[in-house]
C-alpha cells in the first residue's frame, strides 16, 4: 500500500524521466559541480560519508586531507569510475554524472590527472597530445582522422604552455617524472575541459618545477575550474586559493589556507590527539 | 601513391612485400620448368608454401590484436577454422553427384547418417559468393558477440586469454558431434573442384598459392594502414594505459570490438584459403594448442611489427615441416627450446634484430 502511495506522490520524479545528457552545459547558477549527500562504502568501510561539495565556475580549489580521507574516491565518483551508494552528482545544473559513462563524462568536459602520472609511454609527446584532443572519438572518425592546421597550432600552443616544445618528438616514456606530470596536464588541456581534476601534480617535482606548476594551474583558473588534490602544504599555500579539508569521507573545514590551518578540528586531525 | 604513404618508414614491410612479390613470380615460373631440372619446384612444394602464406595471414591477424591492442587471443584458430569450414561447405556442395553415394544434393556424410534432406544452415553454400560472404561473416559475428560481452564487462589480461581458449575448445567439442551437421570428427574432405577448376590440377594449386600471397599482401597493407591511423595509435594507447584512454574520452570497448572483429575476419579469410590447399577441414583445427602455436609464431617473429608475424609463421612452419620429416618425436622439444631461446635472447623477436635501437612500436 505504501508503495502505491509512493507512486502517486506529486513531487516524485522517476529516474527514467531525468534526462541523461543535456546538450550544452548549464552554468547559469555559477556552479560547475554539485555533489550532494554522496556516500559510498567498500565492504562496510565508508570511504565517502554524506559528502557535500560544490565548485564554482572558474574557481581554483585545493583539496587536502590525511591519507584515506576519500580524496581519490571522490575523483573516482566525479569521473564515473566508482558509483556512489546514494547521493547526487551534477555537472552544471543539468548533467547527471551518475548516469554517464567515463568516456561520456570526459567528452562532456571533465578532465582528470591521475595520482601516478599516466601518459602513453610508447607514443611521442606530440602523439600523446594529439590523441587527447577534443573532437569526435568514435571508431570510424578516429580511423579517418587527419590532423589539421588549426589542430597542429593548438598542440603547439599547449606544448609551449607545458614547456615541452623541444621534446615534442621524444617518447613520453623517456621523460622525467616532472615532465610526465606536465604532459598529463597538457593532455587534459587538449580535451578542452571545463573542470580539471588534478591529483597530486607536485609529486616528484623539483622546487623550480613546482613553481612553474603553480604558475600554470593559477593561469588555468578563470577559464577552467580546477580542483587540485595535494599533500605538499607549501604548494597548496602557493596556489593561494580556497581550501577544502576532507576527513573520513566528509568535509571538515573550508576556507582560506590560514583559516583552515587555525581551525582546531583540522589541527586535531593532522596532529592527532 | 596510397601504397607509398602506407609503407612510409616501414622498412621491414617494404622488404617483406618485395620478397613476397618475387616469390609469387618466381615459384610458378620454377614450377613450369621440366621435372628433372635442378631449379624445379614441385607442385607439392608450391602447395606447402601456399599453406605457409595462409598461416602468415593468420599470424598477422593475431599480431594486430596482440601486438597493437594488447589482447592476447588464445582462440584465433577458431576464427581460422570457421572460415575454413565455410569454404569447406562450398567445396562439399561442389562435389555433387561425384560423391561415393552419388547423391546430387547431400554430402556423403549426411547420406551415411541417413539424413533425408539438407539442414537449413547448408543452404546457399552451393553459391561461391554466399560462401565467400560467410568466410567473413561467420568468424566476424562470433568475434563480435564474444567481444561485445567480454569487452563490455571489462574482462582483460589473462582472464580474457583463458576465455578465448575456452571458446575454441567449446567449438571443437561441438564440431566433433555428428549431429552438428559438419561431418563430425572426419570433418569435410574429398573435395573435387573450386569455381569449376579441379583441385588436383597444378594450375589450380598455383592459382591458390598466388591467391594466398595476394591475400597476405592485402591483409598486411590494411593492417599497416590501420596501425598508422589515429585509431591505431588509440589501440596502442589502450594496450599501454587502458584507463587513461577511457578518461581521455575514447570508448575503449568499441575500439577493441572493432579491431578484434576485423582481425577475426582476416583469420577467417586465411582459413578459407588454407582448406582447398590442404584438402581437409576437421574439428582438430579448433584444438586449443593450435591457437597457442600461432601466438608462438608471433612472439618469435617479433610482436607489434606485423612483418615479424609473417617471418615467425613461415620460419617456424618451415622448421616444423623439416623436423617432423627428419626427427618427428623431437619437434615439440625443438619448438619449446626455440621459444625459450627467443624469449631470453631476443625479447623483440627475430624482427627485433633488424630494428634500430630506440625505435619502437
Amino acid at each position: 500500500m505504501s508503495m502505491v502511495q509512493e507512486f502517486f506522490r506529486r513531487d516524485r520524479v522517476f529516474d527514467i524521466m531525468v534526462p541523461k545528457v543535456v546538450e550544452g552545459l548549464d552554468l547559469s547558477h555559477g556552479t560547475v559541480l554539485y555533489m550532494e549527500d554522496v556516500s559510498v562504502a567498500f565492504d562496510g568501510f565508508k570511504a565517502i560519508n554524506e559528502l557535500n561539495f560544490y565548485v564554482n565556475a572558474g574557481e581554483l580549489r585545493c583539496l587536502i586531507g590525511p591519507n584515506g580521507a576519500g580524496k581519490t574516491t571522490m575523483m573516482d565518483i566525479i569521473t564515473g569510475k566508482t558509483r556512489p551508494d546514494n547521493g547526487a552528482c551534477w555537472f552544471g545544473s543539468r548533467m547527471n554524472l551518475l548516469q554517464m559513462s567515463e568516456p561520456e563524462i570526459a567528452q562532456a568536459g571533465i578532465g582528470r590527472k591521475f595520482q601516478q602520472p599516466t601518459v602513453f609511454e610508447h607514443h611521442s609527446v606530440f602523439e600523446n597530445l594529439e590523441l587527447s584532443m577534443a573532437g569526435p572519438k568514435g571508431v570510424w572518425p578516429t580511423l579517418r582522422a587527419r590532423i589539421g592546421a588549426s589542430q597542429r597550432a593548438r598542440i603547439d600552443e599547449v606544448l609551449e604552455l607545458i614547456g615541452l616544445v623541444e621534446d615534442a618528438q621524444r617518447q613520453a616514456g623517456a621523460l622525467s617524472h616532472g615532465q610526465k606530470q606536465w604532459l598529463e596536464i597538457g593532455m587534459l588541456l587538449m580535451q578542452n575541459p571545463l573542470l580539471l581534476l588534478v591529483d597530486e601534480p607536485a609529486a616528484g617535482m623539483t622546487h623550480q618545477e613546482m613553481e612553474r606548476t603553480v604558475e600554470l594551474l593559477t593561469s588555468l583558473a578563470g577559464e577552467h575550474s580546477v580542483v587540485v588534490v595535494e599533500h605538499d602544504m607549501d604548494f597548496v599555500r602557493a596556489l593561494n586559493s580556497r581550501v577544502t579539508v576532507l576527513h573520513q569521507g566528509s568535509v571538515l573545514a573550508e576556507g582560506s589556507m590560514d583559516q583552515v590551518q587555525s581551525d582546531p578540528k583540522v589541527v586535531e586531525v593532522y596532529l592527532g590527539e | 601513391m596510397f601504397l607509398l604513404r602506407i609503407l612510409k618508414g616501414d622498412r621491414g614491410g617494404q622488404l617483406f612485400l618485395l620478397v613476397l612479390l618475387l616469390v609469387l613470380i618466381a615459384v610458378p615460373l620454377l614450377n613450369g620448368l621440366p621435372a628433372d631440372h635442378p631449379a624445379h619446384v614441385s607442385t607439392y612444394t608450391v602447395t606447402l608454401l601456399g599453406k605457409y602464406l595462409t598461416y602468415a595471414l593468420l599470424a598477422v591477424a593475431v599480431d594486430l590484436v596482440w601486438g597493437y591492442l594488447g589482447i592476447l587471443s588464445l582462440g584465433h584458430a577458431a576464427f581460422f577454422a570457421l572460415g575454413g569450414y565455410a569454404m569447406g561447405m562450398y567445396l562439399m556442395r561442389q562435389i555433387g553427384e561425384r560423391g561415393v553415394y552419388g547423391n546430387p544434393e547431400l554430402p556423403d556424410f549426411m547420406v551415411f547418417l541417413n539424413w533425408q534432406e539438407l539442414p537449413w544452415f547448408w543452404y546457399g553454400f552451393d553459391q561461391f559468393w554466399f560462401a565467400a560472404l560467410m568466410v567473413f561473416l561467420a568468424p566476424g559475428i562470433l568475434a563480435f558477440v564474444f567481444g561485445w560481452l567480454a569487452f563490455r564487462s571489462r574482462v582483460t589480461g589473462v582472464y580474457l586469454s583463458i576465455i578465448t581458449q575456452a571458446l575454441t575448445y567449446a567449438l571443437m567439442l561441438a564440431f566433433f558431434r555428428n549431429e552438428m551437421g559438419f561431418g563430425g570428427n572426419n570433418g569435410l574432405t574429398d573435395f573435387k573442384e573450386i569455381l569449376g577448376f579441379s583441385l588436383q590440377s597444378d594450375s589450380t594449386r598455383i592459382g591458390l598459392f598466388i591467391a594466398s600471397g595476394v591475400a597476405l599482401a592485402v591483409g598486411y597493407l590494411i593492417c599497416r594502414a590501420l596501425v598508422r591511423s589515429r585509431l591505431g595509435r588509440v589501440a596502442m594507447a589502450i594496450r599501454d594505459a587502458e584507463n587513461r584512454t577511457r578518461f581521455v574520452g575514447y570508448r575503449v570497448e568499441n575500439v577493441k570490438l572493432a579491431i578484434f572483429t576485423f582481425s577475426a575476419m582476416l583469420a577467417g579469410l586465411a582459413g578459407a584459403l588454407y582448406v582447398p590447399q590442404v584438402g581437409i577441414i576437421n574439428p582438430g583445427e579448433f584444438a586449443p594448442l593450435n591457437s597457442i602455436e600461432v601466438v608462438i609464431w608471433v612472439a618469435m617473429g617479433g610482436r607489434a611489427t606485423l612483418y615479424g608475424a609473417v617471418l615467425g609463421a613461415v620460419g617456424v612452419n618451415y622448421a616444423k615441416t623439416w623436423f617432423t620429416g627428419a626427427f618427428p618425436e623431437f619437434w615439440l622439444f625443438a619448438l619449446g627450446g626455440l621459444f625459450v631461446l627467443v624469449t631470453l635472447l631476443l625479447p623483440r623477436g627475430i624482427a627485433g634484430l633488424f630494428r634500430r635501437r630506440g625505435d619502437s612500436a
